[in-house]
Order: C-alpha cells, then structure tokens, then sequence
C-alpha cells in the first residue's frame, strides 16, 4: 500500500510536469502569442520588444531556449515568485485569493449535486418506467442539455437582483466571505450553487438509474430477497451499495475539475472572484504566467483526487487490490 | 406420518411478456413431509426453477399471475401479502441458488451476510449473531470458522461459497430448504461433498428438502421422491426406486441415458435427447414431449393426463404407451441406442 502511493505520488508528479510542458509549448505556438510583442504594443519598434523580452526572462534562443524558459516559468511557479505579464501580480497570490469563491463553490455544489443526484437516480430507477420516472428522465436531459452560461443569465435575469423581471429574491453576484457573514455567504452562493449542480444531477441520475437497474438483477440481491430482507433493506444496503461505486469516480474526478477552478462560467457569470474567474481573466489577456498557475493547479487536484478515487475504490469494493 | 409441510396444488405461473403469455408452470401438485427429500428434476425451461421461486415469493411482480395453491403448513403463500412474505423467506423458508460466485454480494464479508439473515429474522445483538453465525460455518465444514467468518467472498473457492450459502439458508432453521441447482456450477468431486452436506444438514435441522437440478445421478442418492418437469409441467412422479428401475416417460429415459456413465463400454458420443425444450409461449398440441419423442404414435396428439398406469401406486405418468411395450423398448433409449451393454 505504501509503496504503491509512493509510486502514484511520482507519477502525479511527472504528470505535472507534462501538463506544464504542454501549456507552454500551447502557449509559444499560438500566433500572437509572444508576449513581448503584446505588451510592447502596436507601434514598438524591435529594440523595444527586444528590451521586453529581456526583462521578462524571454530572451533565450532555439531549442535550448525553449526549455531553459520553461523551467524558469515552472521553477518561479513553484517558489512563489512567478509574476504576470500583464499586471506584474504574483501568479500563486492571487490563486490563493480566489480560494474561497473558489472552495464556497465548489463544496456547496458537490453536495448539491450528490445529493439531488442520487435522489433522483434512485426514485426513477425505483419507478421505472412509470411517470415520476419519465418526468425525471425529461428534466435530466434538460439539465444536461441547458447551456451553464445561458442558465446562469436567464436565472439572475429573472431571480436576482433587478435583472428586469422585478423579482428579486436573490443578490445579483458578488461573494459574501463565509467568515464575515455566513448567512449572506450562503445566500449570495444559492443561485452559483444550483447553476453548476444542474448539469450534474442530471447526468448522475442518469448514470446512477441504469447502475440500479443493472444490480438489481444480480443474483445477490435475490440472494438478499430470500433472507426475507425488508424492501428498504435491499435496496440501501445492497443494490444503492454497490450502483454507487461507479458513481465515486465520477464524483471524485468531477469535484475536483470544479476545486482546480474548473467552474470558469459560473464564477465569470455570477461575479465570484474565484480561480474560474482568474482563469477567464487571464485568457482574455493572453497572460501566460497565470494561465500556467492556474492550469498545473487545477490538475494537481484531479491527480490527487485521482489517487484518492481508487484507494477508495478499493475501500468500496474488496475485490481492488491496490498494487 | 410425518408433518405435512408444504402441499402445492394445481400450481400455475404465468407472466406477460412482449410476446405473449410464458406458460412458465402449468398445473403442478406435489406434497413435502418433514424429513423428506423431493427431487425436481427437467431441462432448463422445463418450469423448475420458477416452481422453486414461486414457493419463496421471489416470482412476484406487476407481470405474473398465479393460479392454484402453496399450502406452507395449512396456509396458502400465493394470499400472504408481499410484506408478511418477508417473515416465510429466510425464517420458514431457506434457499440456495444455483451459482454461488455471484449469490453472495461481493462487497460484504460472509460472516456480515449470514448474520444479516438471522438479525432479520430474530432480534438478536451482533455478538450473538456472530458466535452464531460461526457455529454454522463449522456445521457445514468451513474449517477455521473463526477466521473465515471475516473473509470476503471472492476470498472463498467455489465449494466454501456454496457452504456459505447454505449455512445462510440454514441460518434461522428453516423447516423447508429449497436448494435450486445447488451442485450445476460446482465440479464433480465438489457436487458429491454438498449433496452429501445438504443431506445430513437436513437430519440435523429437522426439516426438508426440495433438490431441484438437471441431472438425475446427482439426487439418486438422497431424493425420496422425484417429479419430473417438462413444459412446466409434471411428466412423471414417483419414488426414485421407481424412477429408476420402472421409468414410464420416454423423457425420463432421454434424462437418465444422459448420465455420462463409466461402467458402460464406451460409446461414440454422449447420448442426449434429440430437440430442444418447446416454447413456453406457444405450446405444441398434445403430449407437449410428442415432437421430440421416437416412440409418439397418433394418440400423442390429446394430452395425456397424469395418472396412475403401472401397479406400484403413487407412481404417475404422463404417457398413453402401452406399459408393456414400453418396458420392452426403454432401455435402447436409456443405455443409448445400438451401444447394449455386452
């Protein structure tokens, strides 16, 4: 077991380092994408650019240059001490000031999502076939189908703030810290919560009705059925047992694309000045520093939570060896 | 006389399905006493496994229908209520299914799953259930209990399993254990140690046994009495001495000439009945065994019913041939054609 997360834990590191390797050369292959250039604006002459350049560490040449830059960049990174291009901010500062927005999101919509996800997976597979079912079937492909972007607007447009509907029952945006205020702090996050868990309660009731379907014809839940188990009792402890297992992974991975600042609609949508957000912020501006903290933040969480999905796994089902 | 435990009369299931009605069972009566052995006997298809099911309640559902009755101790099983079922499976009830790799759950440790079944019959704490649980693994030969009780299943090889499950149908001493194809998935010198297993479990646990499996060399050592299963319905009955020596059914010579056999010069082939088992949604006329039977002559076309046609009484068939003629011709059918033992 040891040896095995000890090998996992090197991997995820090369990982890493693959990601940031691929980022970068992205990044240097994109046309426009020399950020000397960008900054020194329209009618820079080449002494100009080439000042720039210097100054940002950029002037290494060729094949060799290619990575002595790249490790600089990952090496700053990782120190702390990586800056932007645009704004001349600390890349790892401002990650950590998108944290909370960032982890408020995140939490309260995986709850959400888990929660009305296996709610509703199992009262349709329970009623398969009948209308609760065909009605949830229908709300679920909707759920999946509706554009995030497009449910966060018409959502503030008609719940919150003075959208132009006249309703206003929710704040219009805004992150309330949970510290300063946890009540105002839930209820700025209400509508954010609810527009990222949609997309997910939808595919996981989806996922987890066919899972219950496909158990409960297994023979050990007859098995269970003729121990003269209660109904309640089969369905809880053995068929929702082990149709969740499947569901784990998914969740994990998913959790933690949305933790590594993967929720970049919502947060831009609803003005939650999380790592989403930052992201979105950097990409317009074509800011390579912060575009490679967030990116290798964002995958250090599905690696680590990759980890964490199969030695829990194999927790769940006693037939895994982790080795 | 013992006690009656069990008596099904005139039981028939059908269910709907998208194309047409599954004449699963079609009328079949038998009764059980304490102590007793009742083998079931016919090919898949044949009804068998649904009869079994039927009497556990596991065959309920918006598509089945029931006719006739399983008396369970004077009271009819197909009247009780789904919940009130629950109190019969398990506690009056006990059963063991055909593959024991997938009958277990395999995220549950096998001493967790024994001990569930008892808890749910009887309010007993987890200790209890556990010492209890324990004690069975030992009566059905598990060697060290104490250990064993903790491993998962997969840990288990495929004999301990099905000794697991037995000692779970056993668990809240059932009077009437249903053992459905216990043996099919098992191999042979393993076949032998369960039936012989199940055989003296239920001397100990005092109640009786419906042995339900293909092959009739498996229950010849401990089934008092047999039926034979076809179509979903009973083709022959009587004791397995009568079985044996006197089969009336031209089925249930094609059964026992099925038995591979070393004591016989060996013969090209392993001798099976020709055919396949008709289908349940659209029976043939007649004897339902007339399209694949060698010796049906035009009176197969009416159904014979089931009677009495040989002097040993309770002996019961399903044929219109003549007794006689049948005694002369069966063995070709039973020993395999041409191959007579020299």
């Amino acid at each position: 077991m040891a040896a095995y997360i000890i090998r996992r834990v090197f991997g995820m590191l090369l990982v890493l380092l693959a990601v940031s390797f691929i980022v970068y050369f992205i990044f240097i292959v994109i046309p426009g994408g020399d950020p000397a250039q960008r900054i020194a604006g329209k009618v820079a002459t080449s002494a100009n650019i080439a000042d720039i350049r210097r100054k940002l560490g950029l002037d290494h040449h060729g094949f060799t240059g290619f990575f002595i830059q790249w490790y600089d960049m990952v090496r700053q990174l990782f120190t702390a001490q990586l800056v932007s291009y645009a704004n001349q901010t600390n890349v790892v500062q401002q990650i950590e000031e998108g944290l909370p927005a960032t982890f408020s999101l995140a939490i309260g919509a995986a709850v959400i999502w888990f929660g009305f996800g296996v709610l509703v997976g199992t009262i349709s597979a329970v009623k398969a076939g009948r209308f609760s079912d065909r009605a949830i079937t229908a709300l679920a492909l909707i759920g999946i189908s509706i554009p995030v972007a497009w449910l966060g607007l018409i959502l503030r447009f008609f719940l919150a703030g003075d959208g132009g509907s006249g309703v206003s029952w929710f704040p219009d945006g805004g992150y309330v810290p949970l510290t300063s205020n946890p009540v105002q702090w839930a209820y700025h996050l209400i509508l954010p919560w609810f527009t990222l868990a949609v997309l997910f309660i939808g595919f996981y009731g989806r996922v987890l009705r066919s899972n219950i379907l496909d158990t409960i014809n297994e023979d050990f839940v007859r098995t269970a059925k003729a121990k003269g188990l209660s109904t309640r009792r089969i369905l809880v402890k053995h068929v929702l047992r082990a149709s969740l297992i499947p569901i784990v992974t998914l969740f994990g991975l998913d959790f933690a694309s949305v933790l590594g600042g993967g929720a970049i609609i919502t947060e831009s949508v609803y003005q939650l000045h999380g790592v989403g957000w930052y992201a979105a912020q950097s990409i317009q501006s074509q800011d390579l520093p912060p575009l490679m903290g967030v990116t290798l933040y964002g995958a250090m969480f599905i690696v680590v939570f990759s980890l964490l999905v199969d030695v829990f796994y194999a927790y769940l089902d006693p037939r895994i060896r982790l080795s | 006389m013992a006690e009656r435990l069990l008596e099904v009369n005139d039981l028939k299931v059908r269910f709907a399905t998208e194309d047409g009605v599954v004449r699963a069972v079609d009328g079949i009566a038998f009764a059980l006493e304490r102590g007793k052995v009742l083998g079931i006997v016919g090919e898949s298809g044949s009804g068998k496994s649904v009869t079994a099911m039927t009497l556990m309640g596991l065959t309920r559902g918006i598509n089945a229908r029931f006719e006739g009755e399983v008396l369970y101790k004077g009271k009819d099983l197909l009247q009780v209520t789904d919940r009130d079922m629950q109190e019969y499976r398990g506690n009056e009830l006990g059963m063991i299914f055909q593959d024991p790799m997938t009958s277990l759950n395999p995220v549950y440790r096998i001493g967790e799953q024994i001990a569930e079944a008892i808890q749910a019959h009887e309010k007993v704490d987890k200790r209890a259930a556990r010492a209890r649980t324990i004690e069975l693994l030992r009566q059905v030969g598990i060697p060290n209990p104490e250990s064993r009780v903790d491993d998962f299943p997969h840990q288990f090889s495929g004999g301990m399993r099905q000794r697991a499950m037995i000692a779970m149908a056993l668990s809240c001493n059932p009077s009437v254990l249903i053992a459905d194809e216990p043996t099919t998935a098992l191999d042979v010198t393993i076949q032998a140690q369960i039936v012989e297993l199940v055989s003296r479990l239920k001397d100990d646990f005092d109640s009786a046994v419906i042995f339900i499996t293909h092959d009739l060399g498996v229950i010849a050592e401990i089934a008092d009495e047999i039926l034979v299963m076809y179509a979903g319905r009973v083709v022959e009955r009587g004791t397995t001495r009568d079985l044996f020596y006197d089969p009336q059914m031209p089925y249930t010579w094609g059964l026992l000439g099925s038995i591979p056999r070393l004591d016989r010069p060996r013969a090209e082939r392993l001798h099976t009945i020709k055919g396949a088992p008709p289908s349940l949604i659209n029976l043939p006329e007649g004897c339902k065994f007339r399209p694949r039977c060698p010796h049906a002559f035009d009176k197969c076309m009416q159904e014979p019913g089931l009677a009495n046609r040989v002097e040993t009484a309770g002996h019961l068939d399903r044929c219109w041939l003549d007794v006689a003629y049948k005694r002369e011709h069966r063995d070709e059918s039973i020993s395999g054609g041409s191959a007579e033992a020299a």
